[in-house]
C-alpha cells in the first residue's frame, strides 16, 4: 500500500505541493484530477522520486522510501507522451526493463505484453513510425514489464484526439485490472478519470481537497470549486438553492451544485422560468433559463422541443444529478 | 527557376571569395607539386610518400591526434556534464574559464607550457619538456572547451525525461547514462570528437612551439619543407594528403553519427543541485579547471619575474625590438598592427558568413536545390579542414602577379584569416538562423514585407546576439591565427604571434621573457573578448 504523509515540494522556496497526504490501496487505481499548474503532476514525480520532497514521507507497505533514490522504488513512471526510447525497436523498448535485470526469457514476456496492449507484431517497428496512441500502449507495456510495485501514470491519454482517448480509457482501465496493478494517474479530464479510476483525489492550488472512491467524490463534492472542476455546471446558493432542493425532494442545505442535465423541461416540472437562450446539439437542446426565485440556471430540452428565447417553461429536477455542498469558510462568493 | 538563381545571387560574393582566395592558392600548391617545371610529374609527389620521415610524421600526427582526442573527450564530458546540468557557485565562471583555452592563440599556449613543463617550471621535474606528452597536454588544453562546449550546449538541452522514465523503470544512473543519455548524446560527442580531431591533426602553433624539430607532425612538416627546406613537391603531396584524410575524417563522421531516429526532445531542464553521485563530476571539473589553469598562471607569473624579483620590466620591453635586435618593430607596434588585421578579418568574415549563413538556410523548394544548399555548406567547411600554412603559402605563390598581384596589400592577411574563421562564423550563425520557424517568414511576407524587410524584421532580429559572437570568434580567431600569418605577414608588419614566435626563437633572457609578457597581453586581449562573448548567452559552437 502506498501512503504520503504530509508531503511537501518546493521549487525554490515556493510550494508547489503542500501536505499532501494520501492512500493508496493494493490493486486500486487513484486518479489525482486537478487543473494545469495545481501540483498533481509534482505530486506524481516526488511519489517516483524524481523530485526531492522538503517535508513528509513517501512509504510503501510502511517502508519509507523518501531517500530511496528513483530506480530501487520500484515504481514505474509513465509519461504524458510516452518517453520511448527513439533509438530502440518497440520490442527493444518494452524489454529494456528486463534487459536491466537480465531477466530470462525476455523474448516471450514482450510478446505477451505487446499481446495485452493489443500490438502483436509491432516489435521490430521504430517508435517514430507509430501513432499517437500506439506510442501510449507500447509505453504502458514497457511500464508493466518492469513488473513495478506501484504504476505511475502522467496524463496518460491527454495528448491523443478525443475518440482515441475514449477508447484507449476502457482499454487502460481493462488493462489495469487484469495485471492486478495498483497505478496513481493523474490528469485533469473528469470523464478519463471516471474511465480509468476506482479511487479520486483532487488537488487545488498544491493541496488534496477531496479523496475517496470515485461515486462518493462525485456525489458529494467537498466545496463548490471541487463540483465546478468535476463537471458540475452551477453552484447556487441561499434561496436558489433551498427552491431547487425542495423541487428535486431533498432536505435543506447551504449550497447545491447542479449539472447541466439535471433540469429538464417537463410540462410536469415543478420549477417555472422563462428561456434566455437554446442551443441545439446532436442529443438535446441546451437551455439557459432565467427560473423564478433562483436565477439563470442551465437546463436541457428532447430535441423535438425546441423552446424559444422569451418562452415560459416548466422544469422538473433530477435529484440524482444534484449534488448538495457543506458550505466552506473560504467559498467564493463569485461562483454562485 | 527564380528561387535557385537568388540562391546563386546570395551566394555569389562568397563563392567568388572562396574560390580565388582559397580554391585558387590551395590548387597552386598542390599544382607546385604535381607539375614540378610546366609538365605533369607525379613522380615526385610519390617518391615523398615514401620516405621514411614522412611514415614518422604521418604516424606521429594519426597517434598524437587520436590519444588527445581520447583525453580531450574523457576529460570534456563530466565537465560538460557537471557545467551545463548541475546547479552550483560560480559556476558561470567556472564555464567561462575553462572555455577560454579554446580561443588562446596557438602559439601561447605552446609557451605557457613551455613554461610550466620546462626545465625551470614548477613542473620540470617530470622531465616532460621537448616531449610527446607535452605537446598531447597542449592539444588537449587547448581542444577540452570544444568538448565541453558543444556537448555541453547538447546536454543542456536535452530532455530529462527520458533519463527519468528510465529510472523510473528501474536503471541505475549507470544504466541511465549508457542505455538513454549516452546514446542521445553521440552525434554531438561523435560531431566533438571529430572536429577536435581535425584541429589536432592540423594543429600548428602548439606543435611548432613544443616539438620543435624533433617532433613534426604533417602540418609543421609542410611549414618546414616550404619555409625551410624549400622542397615543394614534398610539402604538395603532404598537402593532397591531408585534406584526403580531413575528407576521409569527415564522411566517416557522418556515418557514425548517422542513428535510427536523428529526432531528440529538445527541452532546457532546469540545473539540479549536485546530489552525492555527482562528487565523481564535479572533482573531475576542479581537476580540468587546475589543468586549465596552471600553465596560464606559470605564463603570468613568469612574466611578472625578472631575476627573482617582482617586476614590471618584461611588460616595459614591449615597446623596444628585443636584444639583439631580434624584431623589426617593438612587440606594441606589433599588437597594434594584430588588432588592425582582426577588426578587417572581423568583417571580412561576417560578411561572407552572413551572407553563406542565408544561402544555407533558407527553405529548400526541390531537392535539387537542397542538393545545392548542402554542397555549399560543405564547401565553406572546407578552410577547416586545409592547413592553414598551406594556404598561406598558396596565398604567396598565386596571388603574387598580375591581375591578382596582392603581395603588398595590406588586405592579405585579413583575407587569409577570414577564411580561417569563416567555419566558425558559420557554424555559429546556421543553426540559429535555421532554428527560425519558416512560418514567421512567410507571417511576415503575408503581412507586406518584401524579402530584404522579411530578413531585417525575422532573421537579423533573431540572430542579432549570435551576430555579436560570432565577431567576436572571428576576432579571436584572428588575433591568434598563426600559421597563414606565419607566411603572408611581411617583416615590417608583423602580427603580435609572429613577434612571440620570433621572440622565442632568438637568444637572451629578456627576449624570452618578452615572448612571455607579449603572450599574456595576447591571451588577456582574446580571452575579454571571450568574456563579453560569453555574457551573450549565445549557444555558440553547438552544432558542428
Amino acid at each position: 500500500m502506498l501512503r504520503l504523509s504530509d508531503v511537501t515540494v518546493r521549487f525554490d522556496g515556493v510550494p508547489a505541493v503542500l501536505d499532501a497526504t494520501l492512500e493508496v490501496p493494493d490493486g486500486a487505481v487513484l486518479a489525482v484530477l486537478g487543473p494545469s499548474g495545481s501540483g498533481k503532476s509534482t505530486l506524481l514525480r516526488a511519489i517516483a522520486g524524481l523530485e526531492p520532497t522538503a517535508t513528509g514521507t513517501v512509504s510503501w507497505d510502511g517502508e519509507d522510501l523518501t531517500r530511496v533514490p528513483t530506480h530501487r522504488r520500484g515504481f514505474a513512471l509513465m509519461f504524458q507522451d510516452g518517453q520511448l526510447f527513439p533509438h530502440l525497436s518497440v520490442a527493444r523498448n518494452v524489454g529494456y526493463p528486463l534487459r536491466l535485470r537480465r531477466v530470462r526469457g525476455a523474448g516471450a514476456r514482450v510478446a505477451e505484453l505487446l499481446d495485452l496492449v493489443g500490438l502483436s507484431g509491432y516489435g521490430d517497428r521504430l517508435p517514430a513510425t507509430l501513432s499517437g496512441g500506439e506510442r501510449q500502449r507500447v509505453a504502458l507495456a514497457r511500464s508493466l514489464a518492469a513488473d513495478p510495485r506501484l504504476l505511475l501514470l502522467d496524463e496518460p491519454l491527454s495528448a491523443l484526439d478525443a475518440g482515441l482517448r475514449e477508447r484507449l480509457a476502457a482499454d487502460l482501465r481493462g488493462i489495469l485490472r487484469r495485471a492486478g496493478t495498483t497505478a496513481v494517474m493523474v490528469t485533469h479530464d473528469h470523464d478519463e478519470a471516471y474511465a480509468v479510476a476506482d479511487r479520486l483525489a483532487v488537488m487545488r492550488a498544491g493541496r488534496v481537497v477531496q479523496e475517496g472512491p470515485i461515486a462518493d467524490v462525485w456525489a458529494a463534492p467537498a466545496d463548490p470549486e471541487t463540483a465546478l472542476f468535476l463537471g458540475y455546471a452551477r453552484v447556487l446558493r441561499g434561496a436558489g438553492a433551498a427552491a431547487v432542493l425542495r423541487a428535486a425532494g431533498l432536505g435543506e442545505g447551504a449550497a447545491v451544485a447542479v449539472r447541466r442535465s439535471a433540469l429538464t423541461v417537463d410540462p410536469d416540472g415543478r420549477l417555472v422560468g422563462e428561456v434566455e437562450s437554446a442551443r441545439a446539439t446532436p442529443d438535446q437542446v441546451r437551455l439557459v433559463v432565467d427560473v423564478d426565485g433562483v436565477g439563470k440556471v442551465d437546463a436541457v430540452a428532447r430535441s423535438d422541443r425546441r423552446p424559444a428565447p422569451g418562452e415560459r417553461v416548466r422544469l422538473a429536477v433530477d435529484a440524482t444529478r444534484l449534488a448538495t455542498i457543506p458550505e466552506s469558510p473560504s467559498a467564493d462568493p463569485s461562483l454562485d | 527557376m527564380r528561387r535557385p538563381l537568388t540562391l546563386l545571387a546570395l551566394a555569389a560574393l562568397p563563392l567568388v571569395v572562396l574560390g580565388v582566395f582559397f580554391v585558387l592558392p590551395v590548387a597552386g600548391m598542390v599544382g607546385r607539386g604535381f607539375w614540378p617545371d610546366g609538365d605533369f610529374d607525379p613522380g615526385a609527389v610519390v617518391e615523398v610518400l615514401g620516405r621514411p620521415r614522412v611514415h614518422r610524421v604521418l604516424w606521429f600526427t594519426v597517434w598524437t591526434s587520436t590519444v588527445a582526442t581520447a583525453f580531450s573527450v574523457l576529460l570534456g564530458l563530466p565537465a560538460a556534464y557537471a557545467l551545463h546540468r548541475l546547479a552550483f557557485p560560480l559556476r558561470s565562471v567556472v564555464r567561462a574559464a575553462l572555455l577560454v583555452p579554446f580561443v588562446l592563440p596557438t602559439v601561447v599556449v605552446g609557451i605557457a607550457f613551455r613554461q610550466l613543463l620546462g626545465e625551470a617550471g614548477p613542473l620540470g621535474f617530470l622531465g616532460l619538456d621537448g616531449t610527446p606528452v607535452a605537446i598531447l597536454a597542449g592539444l588537449v588544453f587547448f581542444n577540452v572547451a570544444v568538448v565541453i562546449r558543444t556537448v555541453g550546449a547538447a546536454w543542456e538541452t536535452l530532455d530529462p525525461r527520458p533519463a527519468e522514465s528510465a529510472a523510473a523503470l528501474g536503471a541505475t544512473p549507470a544504466q541511465v547514462f549508457l542505455t538513454v543519455t549516452l546514446p542521445a548524446l553521440r552525434p554531438t560527442i561523435v560531431s566533438a570528437a571529430s572536429v577536435v580531431f581535425l584541429f589536432c591533426a592540423t594543429a600548428f602553433g602548439v606543435v611548432l612551439t613544443l616539438g620543435g624539430t624533433r617532433y613534426a607532425s604533417v602540418e609543421t612538416e609542410i611549414y618546414l619543407l616550404t619555409k625551410d627546406l624549400l622542397d615543394l613537391p614534398a610539402a604538395a603531396a603532404l598537402s593532397i594528403l591531408q585534406l584526403v584524410a580531413v575528407v576521409v575524417l569527415l564522411v566517416v563522421a557522418g556515418r557514425l553519427r548517422a542513428v535510427p531516429d536523428p529526432t531528440v526532445a529538445r527541452a532546457t531542464a532546469r540545473p539540479q543541485r549536485p546530489r552525492r553521485s555527482d562528487v565523481p563530476h564535479l572533482a573531475a571539473t576542479g581537476l580540468l579547471l587546475v589543468l586549465v589553469a596552471a600553465p596560464i598562471v606559470t605564463l603570468v607569473v613568469g612574466s611578472l619575474r625578472v631575476d627573482g624579483d617582482w617586476s614590471l620590466e618584461l611588460y616595459r620591453a614591449l615597446q623596444t625590438e628585443g636584444t639583439g635586435q631580434a624584431l623589426t618593430v617593438p612587440a606594441t607596434t606589433a599588437l597594434l598592427n594584430s588588432l588592425r588585421i582582426a577588426v578587417d578579418a572581423t568583417w571580412m568574415s561576417l560578411l561572407l558568413g552572413l551572407l553563406v549563413a542565408f544561402a544555407v538556410t533558407r527553405r529548400s523548394h526541390s531537392s535539387a536545390e537542397h542538393r545545392i544548399r548542402g554542397v555549399l555548406d560543405g564547401a565553406f567547411m572546407l578552410p577547416l579542414g586545409v592547413s592553414a600554412v598551406t594556404l598561406g603559402f598558396g596565398f604567396l605563390i598565386t596571388l603574387d602577379r598580375p591581375p591578382l598581384d596582392l603581395r603588398d596589400s595590406p588586405l592579405l592577411v585579413p583575407l587569409a584569416q577570414a577564411l580561417v574563421a569563416l567555419p566558425l562564423v558559420v557554424r555559429t550563425l546556421v543553426p540559429v538562423l535555421a532554428g527560425i520557424d519558416d512560418r514567421q517568414r512567410q507571417a511576415a511576407a503575408s503581412l507586406g514585407a518584401g524579402p530584404l524587410r522579411t530578413a531585417l524584421t525575422v532573421d537579423l532580429a533573431t540572430a542579432r546576439l549570435p551576430l555579436v559572437a560570432a565577431a567576436g570568434f572571428a576576432f579571436a580567431v584572428s588575433l591568434g591565427e598563426f600559421g597563414a600569418t606565419s607566411f603572408l605577414a611581411r617583416a615590417d608588419r608583423p602580427t603580435l604571434p609572429v613577434v612571440i614566435f620570433r621572440l622565442i626563437g632568438q637568444p637572451g633572457e629578456l627576449n624570452y621573457g618578452m615572448a612571455l609578457a607579449a603572450s599574456v597581453v595576447l591571451a588577456a586581449t582574446t580571452a575579454a573578448v571571450m568574456l563579453a562573448v560569453e555574457r551573450l548567452r549565445v549557444p555558440a559552437l553547438g552544432a558542428w
